[in-house]
């Protein structure tokens, strides 16, 4: 393009939809987020065990490959026990992941201000909200539920129909699953993020909250002799839905329709949380 | 009670004819009133803006910011309503939004952001393609003279040029109103200069309408044509700065050699009152009457004129005058 004169022009051309503004924000979030280096690698580590269970469900399969050292066919049982274990690993790659990630979509645009450049354009704050968040989810789909659902159909495939029909429920599970684990670990990101406006502390907050207010829950139920401290942990909360989720017997503290509430209050908080923050201006009454 | 406000009206000066094609009105406020918890911050503003460039002037504290920002939707007005380009405040602000461009007082940026990205983005946000918003953020950053620096991070910016690229931000996508808040806070002489010059060109070009928000006296008259000054949340004056230097003019001074009572009576034959004292004339222009006028007379009478000068009231004055009141 070249520019010959240095003059101003307004602009009669066509504008794009409404509804895809918020569209903007997650390309140039996501993009931002991919400058770094290390952010890139962690990403591609996420997929390392992934890549270990579509191994080890192709050699379930493999009869000639057991054979060749020595084991029964059925030693490797692919169930909901073995994809309860991939959401669980791959949890905590999400985790770490929106530790990384998350802090740094809204803390720079409140440290700078740059809130009333968003707002004073036809631009809602639950536009700039899911833009950001949109950011997070889709990245932490990218390495839960998506490559579950891959491992699923894989197995599906070689398991056949009837395998299929009865585990079904399953590729349920994993969406479900994935689905509230990204919606727990986006808002509060962002969340913390919005109140400390510091992307390192925002970080090492969202750290705190999952492995000290696991200690603080303990420390809760040891000294009132109560389970109640349950609630404070995140993680238990969710380790008690995936469990109920995928089936898998274990015994817990507090009931499942319990965590499930507990859970959606932490997202409702997070989100009064965010709303409150995410404004043009603060209103210092 | 609170009155309807057209420049002119409540400045106190003689009635002006209005103009032949006045423009759409930009602002309509009426009764407006924003508070905070308990405090209000502003107070039942009723008035009609319409010109082409319009200053919000006022001590700190006036609530200038308060009503560019209710004017924007980012606060909720307690009583009362506000109209903008005819759209309503409460119901209508994406509309109002997508005509506006603005440029907040504060800093507010992008810094891990090159000027060309954060323009683009702001650009695409309004609505415009990727491509054309690319094409369209380097244009305004040549605009105000940020081409050299558009792939600099906005973090290593100076003052000035941050200043320059929330500019740019504002005018990229084409806006009909551009409303500055403080626009030269923070800049030195020659970046102030900058700023007014592009302000005033942006105000000569036609494209755009323009409120300046400011507490310097000097920004407000070097680029509006209309003020409304705030104080404690009302308005204390709303006027046409032309029509108030053109009132103005009616007040002159001159120095003479030569003159005698004829050159005094023949001024005044014209309808001008005057005061002498030695060589020494102060007058009050009557209507219709010019310093060419002036000029005839001291000629056809062999009176020499060393010094001429009109005291026009200053914006200053029309301040000070507001805030007395």
């Amino acid at each position: 393009m070249a520019i010959y004169r240095r003059n101003y022009k307004p602009y009669s051309g066509t504008t794009t939809p409404e509804w895809s503004r918020f569209l903007v924000l997650f390309r140039y979030s996501r993009r931002n987020l991919f400058r770094s280096k290390f952010m890139t690698a962690f990403f591609v580590i996420c997929f390392f065990y992934p890549a270990v269970c579509l191994a080890v469900i192709y050699v379930a399969h493999s009869a000639s490959f057991l054979a060749q050292f020595g084991l029964p066919g059925g030693i490797l049982s692919i169930d909901n026990k073995f994809f309860y274990a991939f959401i669980s690993v791959q949890g905590v790659f999400a985790f770490l992941l929106t530790a990384f990630a998350g802090p740094g979509l809204i803390s720079p645009d409140l440290a700078n201000g740059a809130l009333p450049l968003y707002f004073c354009r036809p631009f809602s704050r639950a536009e700039y909200v899911l833009g950001k968040s949109s950011v997070l989810a889709i990245l932490l789909s990218q390495i839960t539920w998506v490559p579950g659902l891959v491992l699923f159909i894989v197995q599906a495939s070689l398991a056949g129909a009837s395998w299929t029909w009865t585990n079904l429920w399953i590729a349920g599970s994993l969406v479900l699953s994935s689905l509230l684990w990204i919606a727990i670990l986006s808002l509060l990101a962002m969340a913390l993020s919005a109140w400390v406006k510091w992307r390192i502390v925002a970080g090492a907050l969202l750290l705190a909250l999952m492995f000290f207010g696991a200690g603080f829950a303990q420390a809760i139920n040891a000294v009132l002799r109560t389970e109640s401290g349950h609630f404070l942990n995140v993680a238990y909360l969710m380790e008690t839905v995936w469990n109920s989720l995928f089936q898998v017997d274990a015994t817990h503290a507090i009931p499942v329709s319990q965590a499930w509430i507990a859970l959606l209050l932490y997202c409702l908080i997070c989100l009064a949380l965010l709303m409150r923050k995410v404004r043009a201006y603060e209103v210092v009454q | 009670m609170s009155t309807t406000i057209h420049p002119g009206a409540a400045s106190g000066a003689s009635e002006q004819a209005p103009p032949a094609a006045p423009l759409p009105a930009l602002v309509d406020l009426q009764g407006l009133s924003v508070q905070f918890g308990n405090r209000e911050i502003l107070r039942s503003l009723t008035a009609s803006l319409r010109g082409r460039s319009i200053g919000l002037l006022g001590p700190n504290g006036a609530g200038k910011s308060t009503l560019i920002n209710t004017l924007l939707g980012f606060y909720k007005s307690s009583a009362g309503s506000a109209r903008v380009f005819g759209y309503d405040i409460g119901t209508e602000v994406r509309k109002i939004r997508s005509l506006v461009g603005y440029m907040p007082e504060n800093d507010a940026f992008i810094s891990k952001m090159t000027a060309v990205s954060f323009v683009r983005m702001m650009g695409e946000l309004s609505g415009l393609p990727p491509d054309m918003a690319l094409e369209r953020a380097h244009e305004a950053l040549f605009y105000v003279g940020l081409a050299e620096a558009r792939y600099r991070h906005l973090g290593t910016y100076s003052l000035g040029m941050k200043q320059l690229a929330k500019l740019a931000q504002a005018i990229v996508h084409g806006p009909k109103l551009l409303i500055l808040d403080e626009p030269t806070n923070g800049l030195d002489p020659s970046a102030r200069q900058r700023m007014i010059r592009m302000i005033r060109e942006i105000r000569d070009g036609k494209e755009m309408r323009i409120l300046l928000c400011s507490h310097l006296l000097r920004d407000v008259e070097d680029t509006c044509d209309e003020v409304l000054i705030l104080k404690q949340g009302r308005i204390a004056h709303y006027s046409n700065l032309d029509e108030e230097r053109r009132a103005n003019k009616r007040f002159l001074e001159l120095e003479t050699y030569g003159a005698n009572g004829d050159f005094t009576e023949a001024i005044e034959k014209l309808g001008c009152e005057c005061a002498v004292t030695a060589n020494r004339m102060k007058m009050i222009l009557a209507d219709g009457v010019e310093t060419r006028d002036i000029f005839r007379l001291a000629a056809e009478r062999q009176v020499r004129i060393r010094r001429m000068n009109f005291r026009r009231d200053s914006l200053e004055d029309i301040f000070l005058k507001a805030m007395e009141s």
